[in-house]
């Protein structure tokens, strides 16, 4: 069967979305925040953030107008009776530059020895994470990522000895630098091991988490709680303009290490956490897993 | 804290009048530079070349809008909310000595070069809430033209005219006050507090 051309209106359809109207679990996760935040000027800066992000939703409206670098998780059932494999890549890439129109969203793909492509498509762009998983159905997510929060993320080479504490302590110092430049309040992802590329993937892609949806490990979540804990003691708030909540949640993630290495990754998130996600079945019917979007 | 409406362009005497925790609604001529646009201006001063118009008096707003043309050629705004302003850090001082804007909107903070430069030439940085883009676009009434699009829609110098955008808050005044630098010494502060949380040591 052909699913290229599912592919490619699905993709669309998630691109959209994810710009203009947030998951539910982030609006709910927000809300929260407004009610726990304690600080005036913090409080007003997150009743304005809820107030522009309904109204996006309303008027079908990026609710930021930095509507990211557009990235793809795209996971594929082995079973997935598929016939046009390689014509994905471009059904995803014609999404991105639908949408650069039809949306709009921002053009933000510019060449480093050239200039802005103007539709949202280029050398690697969009960027595609492939995975072959079991099963039979292929699952997208659109995930754009602002330039802001993205600014905030990176690698860091741990010598072993410093432990986990250690990590701690840099996730802690390295926010603290951060302050109002990413945008919170934020989602941190964190991840150790594996080697400095292995780790800032699993750092991002604890970003798709459902927001405050603690790790299974029992340790690992323990560790979430006490950097989110920490994270919020600093007294940085909504916009860095001072408050209880800068992060809504610390997700944590990690892989194997080299006896030599302790790489560690943080992934920040602004408090746009967008994202759509949709699985698409054997048959070619489609399951939108944030949105209810029709068609 | 006052709350304050102001036309640009505004003049050194308004802007001094202004402190630190104010709420600003601005109207009047405003127009968008990021890294590019910021330093290509710089770049023809120093030249000697002319520049589109006069920026004297004006609002500089960090953005990177959202716009769309439609049949007739005129340009709408979609979305249009502030960008990190501390990228604009290295040269946000050049420019207001150069320029003489009299407000820098933005959102995230500015350092000790830009506070210093407000204070010697009266200046404000006026935050707005990082990605409110929809609400921002509410404050923009026309797009009154576009300069240097060869930079990208992102980049290029948009010239919005305003009507009471807003709200925006007083963070760097003109009397070396900052917002961002008192929540990033109380941040300081509760560090050994945030460590003692980690288990980690106070050194």
């Amino acid at each position: 069967m052909e699913f290229a051309p599912i592919i490619e209106k699905v993709a669309f359809n998630l691109m959209k979305y994810s710009a203009t109207v947030l998951p539910d679990n982030a609006i709910k996760a927000i809300k929260t925040a407004y009610e726990k935040e304690k600080s005036t000027t913090g409080k007003a800066q997150l009743g304005a953030i809820i107030k522009n992000f309904e109204s996006g939703a309303e008027k079908s409206t990026p609710m930021c107008q930095d509507t990211g670098i557009h990235i793809y998780y795209v996971e594929i059932g082995a079973d997935c009776p598929i016939d046009d494999l390689g014509k994905f890549r471009e059904a995803l890439t014609n999404a991105s530059r639908k949408t650069t129109t039809e949306v709009p969203m921002r053009p933000n793909a510019v060449d480093p020895f050239g200039s802005n492509s103007g539709d949202n498509t280029g050398r690697y762009i969009p960027w595609i994470n492939w995975e072959i998983v079991s099963g039979d159905k292929i699952k997208i997510t659109a995930f754009p990522k602002g330039g802001g929060s993205e600014n905030m993320s990176t690698v860091k080479m741990l010598k072993p000895g410093v432990g986990l504490t250690g990590v701690m302590k840099e996730v802690v110092d390295w926010m603290i630098s951060a302050g109002g430049q990413p945008c919170p309040p934020t989602v941190v992802g964190v991840a150790i091991g594996g080697g400095a590329d292995i780790a800032i993937k699993i750092a991002k892609k604890q970003l798709m988490r459902p927001i405050g949806e603690p790790h299974p490990q029992k340790e690992v979540a323990e560790m979430e709680q006490k950097l989110l804990k920490a994270i919020n003691t600093t007294g940085i708030g909504p916009m860095g303009l001072g408050g209880n909540i800068t992060s809504l949640a610390v997700h944590m993630d990690y892989a194997m290490r080299h006896p030599a290495s302790l790489p560690m990754a943080i992934a920040v998130q602004c408090w746009a956490a967008r994202q759509s996600a949709a699985e698409i079945s054997a048959d070619g019917k489609v399951k939108y897993l944030h949105h209810d979007i029709k068609d | 804290m006052a709350e304050v409406r102001l036309t640009t362009p505004i003049s050194e005497e308004e802007i001094r009048k202004l402190k630190a925790g104010d709420t600003l609604y601005l109207s009047g001529k405003m127009f968008l530079a990021r890294d590019e646009a910021h330093l290509r201006a710089i770049e023809m001063f120093d030249e000697g070349k002319e520049l589109p118009f006069d920026f004297k008096g004006l609002a500089v707003f960090h953005c990177g809008p959202i716009v769309k043309q439609d049949d007739t050629g005129q340009w709408h705004v979609v979305a249009a909310g502030p960008t990190t302003s501390s990228r604009m850090e290295i040269f946000q001082d050049e420019f207001i000595e150069r320029f003489r804007v009299s407000v820098v909107i933005g959102k995230g903070g500015m350092f000790e070069r830009t506070t210093a430069a407000m204070k010697k030439y009266g200046c404000v940085y006026a935050a707005f809430t990082g990605g409110a883009a929809v609400l921002a676009a509410d404050g923009i009434k026309k797009v009154e033209g576009v300069e240097w699009l060869d930079l990208g829609t992102p980049e290029a110098l948009w010239i919005f005219e305003a009507d009471n955008f807003g709200p925006l808050t007083i963070a760097i005044d003109s009397h070396g006050n900052n917002l961002f630098k008192d929540i990033a010494d109380i941040a300081e502060k509760n560090r050994p507090k945030a460590y003692e949380i980690i288990g980690a040591s106070k050194e």
